[in-house]
């Protein structure tokens, strides 16, 4: 049987394919209207194991936008996983309804799980702390229209590296362009893991890593900001001594270069001051818009409807 | 100096690592044989120093991926009329299949009964291999 495509992590495409998918998302953003009927039709499965408000409107709306429609559950207390249901029968069961399946799960490789089960296309909606590519796809998006590029750029990744899915998939997807760098700016206990700094060393691709935010940022195009997550810690303590390490002023924007942009996925909590959304260079809020346009493209894509009729 | 006579018809494996001998014994599962199997650590040798090897009195289908895991300077020798027909020496496989564990606690294949895992080799120097899954590293 023909593997049905998947987007588990950003290496599921290529390329070419992730530029195909940013031109087919400004076209979205262009011409809404064009792709209005475009799912009509076709359904697409939510299962979301883990609390989301982005993600999952932000899919949820993508597919009505098509003109498709949407079922799922976003609490997993509903669902036959209350009833000891396995992922894979569930990806089995879920399969024969949908056309397209966008999972979010707490436990890290669980969409990979649910992919190799399902008869129908997955799309990772973010795996515990391990990846979410259609964050990155959404950041591509917002750094091509801000910068003009995607290459040669120095990206800072600021907060909870250790955990944070986002900047896992984003650091790994963009080391595939060329001239980048990057800069690593955590505390000791919540660096960049093995695997991500590991992708890094087999390319030839430089990075440093350091834990003074305001020595850094003078160097970089882009600042992605990430919130220290209360639900990946185990101890309460550890959590709270570490959320307040990294905190985005204005003062520290001072420092900054005058095109640099600040991103983070969202939600955050305070690791940016609130009088940094005024800032020109704050662009978080647009992130959030683009991630719609990038789905749409992504749920077209993977359905085979990307193409004119 | 123990003597242990020559094997007519079997399989040999040589230069494992001194101290490693048992281990390879217990993962390749010889315990559980009725054929004869000769265990000796320490031996003096002269690439080595000491080593450990195995003596095997059946022609046994080994696994030469947990072999290599376990130990790549082993040189597996096929014995038949108490000549060495063939000789293999292995390599720390780039990926492994039902052979490792994943530790990471917040791995799906701890608590979802997934397919036997795959782990990639990530570093050659420390043998660590990466989880499919997960991508968390982990070695034997």
């Amino acid at each position: 049987m023909e593997r049905k495509r998947r987007l588990i992590e950003p290496g599921d495409l290529s390329t070419g394919e992730i530029f195909h998918l940013l031109r087919l998302a400004n076209d979205i953003l262009a011409d809404p209207a064009k792709y209005g009927e475009r799912c009509k039709g076709r359904l697409l499965a939510s299962l979301f194991y883990e609390p989301s408000t982005r993600t999952k409107f932000s899919f949820d709306a993508a597919m009505l936008r098509l003109g498709g429609q949407v079922i799922g559950f976003s609490d997993p207390n509903t669902s036959s996983a209350a009833k000891g249901e396995t992922l894979a029968d569930n990806a089995r069961v879920v399969s024969c309804y949908a056309d397209v399946i966008v999972v979010r799960h707490p436990k890290e490789g669980a969409a990979r799980h649910i992919a190799d089960y399902a008869d129908c296309p997955v799309i990772n909606a973010g795996d515990g702390g391990h990846q979410h590519p259609t964050q990155t796809l959404t950041d591509l998006m917002t750094i091509q229209k801000h910068m003009g590029r995607l290459e040669n750029l120095t990206v800072g990744v600021c907060g909870d590296l250790k955990f944070g899915r986002t900047i896992h998939s984003l650091v790994s997807c963009l080391s595939r362009f060329p001239g980048m760098r990057f800069v690593f700016i955590s505390p000791e206990e919540l660096q960049m893991p093995a695997f991500v700094k590991d992708l890094l060393h087999r390319n030839d691709i430089p990075y440093e890593e350091t834990n003074q935010l305001e020595q850094a940022i003078g160097s970089l195009d882009i600042l992605y900001m990430t919130r220290v997550q209360r639900e990946r810690f185990v101890s309460e303590e550890e959590y709270l001594r570490l959320k307040d390490y990294f905190i985005l002023t204005e003062e520290k924007m001072a420092l900054a270069k005058p095109d640099m942009i600040v991103m983070h996925p969202l939600p955050r909590v305070n690791e940016i001051q609130r009088d940094v959304d005024s800032d020109p260079r704050a662009v978080y809020f647009d992130q959030v818009k683009n991630g719609m346009y990038v789905r749409m493209a992504l749920i077209l894509f993977l359905l085979g409807l990307d193409k004119e009729a | 100096m123990i003597n242990v006579s020559k094997l007519k018809k079997g399989i040999v494996l040589d230069h494992i690592t001194a101290g490693h001998g048992y281990r390879v014994f217990r993962q390749l599962g010889l315990d559980k044989l009725s054929d004869v199997v000769v265990l000796m650590t320490n031996v003096d040798s002269e690439r080595m120093g000491k080593k450990d090897l195995i003596k095997i009195e059946t022609d046994l289908p080994l696994d030469f991926d947990v072999l290599g895991l376990l130990d790549p300077g082993i040189t597996v020798s096929y014995v038949e009329n108490g000549v060495c027909v063939r000789k293999a020496h292995l390599v720390l496989p780039e990926k492994v299949t039902g052979i490792l564990r994943c530790k990471n606690p917040r791995c799906i294949s701890q608590t979802e009964d997934v397919e036997p895992i795959t782990f990639h080799l990530v570093d050659a120097r420390t043998k660590e291999y990466a989880c499919e899954y997960c991508d968390a590293r982990t070695h034997l």
